[in-house]
């Protein structure tokens, strides 16, 4: 390889690692079926129709973080809400991942989804359940 | 619904469940929890969001909504022995889990959460018609518990608390697996939990 292919390469390289942080990794497409039984791990806190220890689910896509009238929120919640941060696909898949990462002092103590596919199953089942 | 060995429990009338106690063998981790363990004093105001208090906290919760949901299913006159007795016993322990999630808490120097009024649960009782049908929400409840200890327990940054709420996990499974086992289900579906 010549000295200036070597640079070009050498300079490709070097802007695509820069650049990697800032290209949005698309989720896998999500499967609802199993989307619902990864649900199941939310039963604890959570439900599409009622507030429990957690915030209830139904109209959740669209929604401002923290507003669910009623529900007594962390300050960090309901100021990432102030903030600007409404749950999307692309919030949620943030979150969902780590909790406490993406909201820190949010009261959901949970260490998060790790594996893509089931985050992006989650994600697909709960755009469905929770339509109002 | 299959038959299943119970051992035999203490007879309760129905509105007596929360006379009991709640006095349980305690692991290690929880009598050093409950002994004043001076490694807990780390923490020492509570803090509003993830702290240690906090994860406590919304557990607490939990476990206070799992008292509730069990006095519910025993009192809509749907379970019958040995079905209630067993009912009974893990109302019980999650009323145990309670009062040292609520003790850990004040030694940490946090405020428990309160218990709600039962009505403002809001179970969905409508949807209870039957044995199966109390079983079923009571074992989804149950599974979702063991889901939340999991997820739980890598963010304490005191591993005392962790070992407890592992602890804790332990028990929610076994109600977990004994109420599948109730409903026919096989008790144990998977190696791996999530």
């Amino acid at each position: 390889m010549t000295r200036g292919k070597t640079i070009s390469a050498a300079l490709f390289l070097t802007l695509g690692a820069a650049l990697m942080p800032l290209i949005a990794v698309a989720l896998p497409k999500g499967d609802p079926a199993r989307g619902e039984k990864i649900y199941g791990r939310c039963f604890a806190c959570h439900a599409i129709d009622r507030d429990r220890t957690g915030p209830r689910h139904a109209g959740l896509f669209g929604r401002r973080a923290g507003s669910v009238p009623g529900f007594p929120y962390s300050k960090a919640m309901k100021k990432a809400g102030e903030n600007g941060l409404v749950w999307n696909e692309e919030t949620l898949d943030k979150f969902l991942q780590n909790p406490t990462k993406f909201v820190p002092g949010t009261r959901m103590g949970y260490a998060g989804i790790k594996d893509d596919q089931e985050r992006a199953d989650l994600i697909a089942y709960l755009k469905q359940a929770t339509k109002e | 619904m299959s038959e299943i060995f119970i051992p035999q429990f203490h007879a309760f009338a129905r509105r007596a469940f929360l006379a009991r106690s709640g006095r349980v063998a305690l692991s290690a981790a929880a009598v050093a929890l409950l002994a004043g363990n001076e490694a807990l004093a780390v923490q020492t105001a509570a803090k509003e969001g993830t702290s240690d208090v906090s994860i406590l906290n919304t557990a607490l919760g939990a476990e206070q909504e799992a008292v509730a949901a069990y006095q519910v299913g025993a009192e809509s006159g749907l379970l019958q022995k040995p079905v209630l007795d067993l009912a009974v016993t893990f109302q019980s322990q999650h009323k145990a889990h309670a009062d040292l999630l609520a003790s850990t808490v004040k030694k940490l120097g946090g405020t428990p959460v309160v218990a709600k009024k039962p009505a403002d649960y809001h179970f969905p009782v409508q949807k209870l018609k039957t044995q199966a049908d109390v079983l079923g929400f009571a074992a989804s409840l149950e599974k979702g518990a063991v889901s939340a200890y999991l997820g739980a327990i890598p963010l304490f940054k005191n591993r005392e608390l962790a070992k407890a709420a592992g602890s804790i996990l332990g028990d929610e499974a076994m109600h977990w697996a004994i109420l599948r086992q109730a409903l026919g289900q096989p008790p144990v579906p998977e190696a791996f939990v999530s």
